[in-house]
């Protein structure tokens, strides 16, 4: 049984948003950290660059999988989450308490598609 | 096979040396280069004896399994015996002593094999000719994706930018699409494990430049419609590719060229007998149809009268204006070239008509003899390989934490036992598959024996998985920590 | 059945397999392929050969070649192979194995592999190698696209026009289909020119420029400076060299190199016409991700056994598919053994006598040339054991002169030079003879 948070937003591709004024942090779901086992690598982009609602922005490694990272909203990457880079480990122990980008939404509107904890729980039949 | 510790650097010792060379008699020495283009320090390369390397290298290679040690079952590389006179051909030094750029009168024995490769290669598949030139069964593939992207291009046809793949192919064919270029399209497997007509017509449109397939299937299944997929291609426009990593049960009895593929790669490192290598050198022939012949990559061999030449080389000014371009360094592995073509001589025109044959009976024989115990999710005649969907009986409910065993656990129980493993966790349409090919040099009595550590080792997993989830216990090193190997690379020698 | 030494199987075998399938003869085993795909003529091929025959026909084959004294290089290099090398390559072990996926049973593989990495990273200066690519041609053309996929928004390569033929040749065939824009930078005075690579840097759309680290015409370029023009454009400097000659010469990290490829032949390997080769490729830690090809990594077993295994395989067109770094998947491994055990053999020491042999051999051969009167200098440039020179006689009746002496020399260029190598394998008596052929023919 994943762990599923009140209050954040979820995207089908299994990452989560939390909105902070403007800024939409993003992270992946426990769910989704679970069937990936053992995450050996986060690919993440740099501050600076744009990402676009639906289109992948990063991805996940383990050993023998690769799973691509799709972001929930559109608009520019403010800040990546740099202790990723060297334990990435992190997102196993705790997946909603490690961010992977914050990303300064270009449409807030956006979020209105994605789901609340309830309908997620829900797609992941929990 | 033994555990042994060291790496070369850890023999080293400063002022010992291995090497024997003559004495500089020219009164000139390397120190005379500019300082500033010479290196700052020497590099530290081990300083070891020879005896220190030969005993090294030996040990390093009792660790290693080989076809020579034992059966590989595994599935779509074709493992077989690779024979010794092959080794001998390719070590002789008529051949080995050859430089690549040598002038064509100098080197006529060596284009009469490249032109009787071309010419063997084309009657065993079908095709109108083939270029030697790739090093390996990607490397082919690639080539022989630009080739279907330069016959479009060179008839003004530029729009034509997808490949169509099916979702059981190999993971090079959408990889190699992409290098090339093109945009891959995924065509979905019916329930019979073939490629679904349904699903394949709306994806014929001008835009599609081909169409990758292997037959057999990577199920070791025969795609049974394949005329009629090569006419819905063809009269779409597009392309039809081989991949020739499934060629061995069709060798002898079926031709590539006959089902009405246009450009195919051979691997020859599979079918035509030469070893692996541990990981290469292979190479990865590519034959094309009469339509396609003048867009093979250069340098090419061609024959002018009694004489042969080698054209399209870089600076030689020959028009080759069609040619899809240079692929490698220079004609392609020649080595193993003269090993598969030692092979095909061996075998002869008849001999060659059992390879398939006997390949295809030994891939059914265990298929039967197994599937009382491993899950066969396709029954009928298969091809050359099959895939098994894990264990009927995986011991869950025997086992204290409910764990069963994986297709993993019985994969690495099989090392136990002087067995590689099949191919595991592919292809991708089954969680548990685990893919089996035995080829045509394996007798019955090597087949009988897999058979019987495969049933004792499934009995094994519904007594008690946990021994095959342990596995291996008799190898040099038990399973390896991949996670943390991944998370922190070492990737050399720190001292 | 006839009998034939790689099938093992009797009639009885195959009629005892044949009926535990439940099929009534090996025909049947094809009853699901159409009968317009089965192939009912005869094939166009040889009868058989026996073992004997199959050696008499390959010996009458190699008879038909010439063996020559090389003096030429061009991207292949006839170095000396000590003994050793085709006696541990031959080790069945090491020969018959598959791709070491299964760790537990190619440790053997694995740790060569591991050593290989390591001594490239020793010769380059670089931080990580991988575990080897086809030949050094298609590892120019990986780098290529590699500098593409760290800089993805650009499209654009640039080429020193002074690489090796084949180097350019088969970058441009890669980048065409991938669809990148190549353009060339001129060599001016045989040496990749800076002004031109600074005019083509400054649209500041370059992902990549490659560069030889020893040029087409034998030249030890001075790279000084390059790296930080091209990184102050954000792109990659990639350099092609001669891992013999990295022994000697100024590294490419020391150059400021992001990535360094080339060929491994002139480590042992035997020139066997052109292949197979070895393809090598090393790159910074920052890059390490988009490297291609397999990579060998460290690690411990359960117990705590020191073993190795191929990781960071998820960038791998087997995982990745079509989002891989490049569809690669069979290296070069056996010849990376080949590299290996000659690298050990030699040491720091050895590499360095190849070195000083090849360059006092090819600056003797070079001034003897000269005086003959029948070249001119073409560079007046450091070279190491390649050089071309301007010929003042006809080119082709030189060659031929050369061939009808037993030499391979004097190989004419695009730009009309004629390219000399001396290795170590060549003696002062050998280059005394050739010149003196020279020196005598009627031109």
């Amino acid at each position: 049984m994943s762990k599923i948070v009140e209050g954040l937003k979820y995207s089908e591709s299994h990452e989560w948003v939390k909105v902070e004024g403007g800024i939409a942090v993003i992270g992946v779901s426990d769910y989704a950290q679970k069937e990936m086992g053992d995450i050996t690598y986060v690919d993440v982009p740099e501050p600076g660059d744009t990402v676009e609602k639906g289109v992948e922005f990063g991805a996940l490694e383990s050993v023998k999988a690769s799973s691509d990272l799709f972001s929930p909203v559109s608009g520019t990457v403010t800040e990546v989450n740099e202790a990723l880079c060297d334990a990435p480990e992190l997102i196993n122990e705790d997946a909603f308490a490690n961010w992977i980008i914050k990303v300064e939404m270009s449409d807030p509107s956006e979020l209105d598609a994605l789901m609340d904890a309830a309908a997620y729980s829900e797609l992941v039949g929990e | 096979m033994r555990y042994y510790d060291k790496l070369i650097f850890e023999l080293s010792k400063k002022g010992r040396t291995g090497f024997s060379l003559p004495c500089n008699e020219y009164g000139r020495h390397v120190s005379e280069l500019p300082s500033e283009l010479k290196r700052s320090s020497s590099p530290e390369l081990p300083e070891v004896s020879e005896v220190d390397v030969v005993r090294h290298y030996t040990n390093l290679s009792q660790m290693n399994f080989g076809v020579d040690t034992g059966f590989y079952p595994l599935g779509s590389c074709t493992m077989k015996y690779n024979p010794k006179i092959n080794e001998e051909i390719a070590a002789m030094s008529g051949f080995s002593s050859l430089h690549p750029l040598q002038p064509a009168c100098t080197v006529q024995g060596a284009l009469e094999v490249y032109e009787a490769m071309d010419k063997a290669l084309s009657a065993l598949t079908g095709m109108a000719a083939f270029t030697l030139n790739p090093c390996a069964g990607a490397h082919g593939e690639l080539t022989g994706l630009m080739i279907m992207r330069q016959y479009h291009i060179s008839r003004g046809d530029f729009g034509r930018t997808k490949v169509i793949v099916p979702d059981s192919a190999h993971g090079t064919n959408p990889a190699s699409a992409a290098v090339c270029g093109l945009e891959v399209v995924v065509v979905k497997s019916n329930a019979d494990g073939r490629i679904d007509l349904a699903d394949l017509k709306p994806l014929l449109d001008d835009s599609v430049a081909g169409m990758m397939m292997t037959n057999p299937n990577t199920l070791g299944l025969f795609e049974t419609e394949i005329i009629r997929i090569a006419e819905m291609v063809h009269a779409a426009g597009g392309l039809l590719y081989y991949d020739g990593a499934n060629m061995n049960p069709l060798l002898g009895k079926v031709r590539p060229g006959d089902m009405g593929f246009d450009i195919l790669h051979l691997n020859l490192h599979k079918t035509f007998s030469t070893p692996h290598g541990g990981g290469g050198p292979g190479a990865g022939p590519v034959g094309v149809s009469e339509a396609l012949r003048d867009l093979l990559p250069v340098p090419k061999v061609v024959r002018e009268g009694s004489a042969l030449k080698v054209v399209g080389r870089a600076g030689s000014g020959d028009e080759t204006p069609l040619s899809a371009g240079e692929v490698s360094a220079f004609l392609g592995n020649f080595g193993i070239i003269l090993r598969a073509y030692a092979y095909i001589l061996m075998l002869g025109k008849e001999n060659v008509r059992m390879v398939g044959p006997l390949s295809v009976l030994n891939a059914n024989y265990v298929k039967e003899c197994l599937k009382d115990s491993y899950k066969l999710p396709m029954e009928g005649v298969c091809k050359h390989e099959f895939v098994f969907d894990g264990l009927i009986d995986d011991g869950a409910s025997k086992a204290a934490d409910g764990q069963g065993a994986t297709t993993l656990d019985v994969a690495k129980r099989l090392l136990d036992f002087g067995f590689h493993a099949p191919t595991i966790y592919f292809p991708l349409l089954f969680h548990q598959a685990l893919m089996i090919e035995p080829t045509e040099t394996e007798s019955k009595e090597t087949l009988d024996a897999f058979i019987d550590v495969m049933h004792r080792i499934a009995a094994e997993a519904a007594e008690n998985p946990a021994v095959l989830r342990e596995a291996p216990h008799g190898t040099p090193i038990s399973r390896p920590d991949e996670t943390t190997a991944a998370r922190k690379p070492i990737l050399k020698w720190n001292g | 059945m006839g009998q034939f030494a790689y099938f093992p199987h009797t009639d009885e075998d195959i009629s005892l397999m044949l009926e535990r399938i439940g099929v009534g003869s090996l025909d049947g085993l094809y009853s699901d392929v159409p009968e317009d795909c089965l192939f009912k003529g005869v094939y166009d091929l040889p009868e058989a050969m026996s073992e004997m025959e199959v050696r008499r026909h390959f010996e009458a084959l190699g008879a038909k070649n010439s063996k020559l004294k090389i003096f030429a290089g061009l991207g292949a290099y006839d170095h000396y192979a000590p003994s050793v090398i085709q006696y541990i390559v031959s080790r069945s072990e090491f020969l018959t194995a598959y791709t070491p996926y299964q760790c537990e049973i190619s440790q053997g593989t694995l740790r060569y592999i591991f050593e290989y990495q390591s001594m490239i990273c020793m010769l380059t200066g670089l931080a990580v190698s991988n575990a080897s690519l086809y030949d050094g041609p298609t590892a120019a053309a990986e780098a290529m696209r590699m500098s593409v996929a760290c800089s993805p928004k650009k499209k654009r390569v640039l080429l020193s026009a002074a690489l090796l033929p084949n180097v350019l040749r088969v970058v441009e065939t890669y980048a065409r289909y991938y669809g990148v824009e190549l353009t060339l930078v001129e060599a001016e005075g045989g040496q990749t020119s800076r002004a031109a690579l600074e005019r083509e840097l400054a649209p500041g759309d370059v992902a990549g420029v490659i560069v030889p680290g020893i040029n087409r015409y034998g030249i030890v370029e001075n790279l000084e400076g390059f790296a930080d023009l091209v990184h102050d454009r954000k792109g990659l400097l990639i350099e092609y060299c001669d891992p013999s000659a990295l022994a000697v010469t100024k590294t490419p990290a020391e150059w400021g190199a992001d990535i360094a490829v080339g060929d491994g032949q002139s480590l042992g390997i035997p020139l066997c016409y052109g292949g197979p080769y070895v393809g090598f490729m090393a790159t910074t830690d920052a890059c390490l991700r988009k490297m291609p090809g397999r990579i060998v990594g460290q690690t411990a077993d359960k117990d705590g056994k020191r073993s190795y295994v191929l990781t960071l395989q998820a960038r791998e067109q087997h995982i990745r598919r079509e989002k891989a770094t490049s569809n690669i998947c069979s290296n070069e491994s056996l010849m990376a053994l080949f590299v290996t055990v000659y690298l050990s053999l030699m040491g720091p020491e050895g590499m360095k006598r190849v070195n000083d042999l090849s360059y006092a051999g090819a600056h003797y051969l070079h001034d003897r040339l000269l005086s003959t009167g029948k070249f001119a200098e073409a560079f007046d440039k450091p070279f190491l054991k390649e050089f071309v020179l301007k010929p003042l006689v006809p080119a082709d009746r030189l060659q031929e002169v050369l061939l009808s002496g037993g030499y391979f020399a004097a190989v004419q260029t695009e730009e009309g030079y004629v390219n000399f190598c001396v290795t170590e394998k060549r003696t002062k008596a050998e280059i005394d003879a050739m010149v003196s052929i020279i020196q005598e023919a009627e031109l």
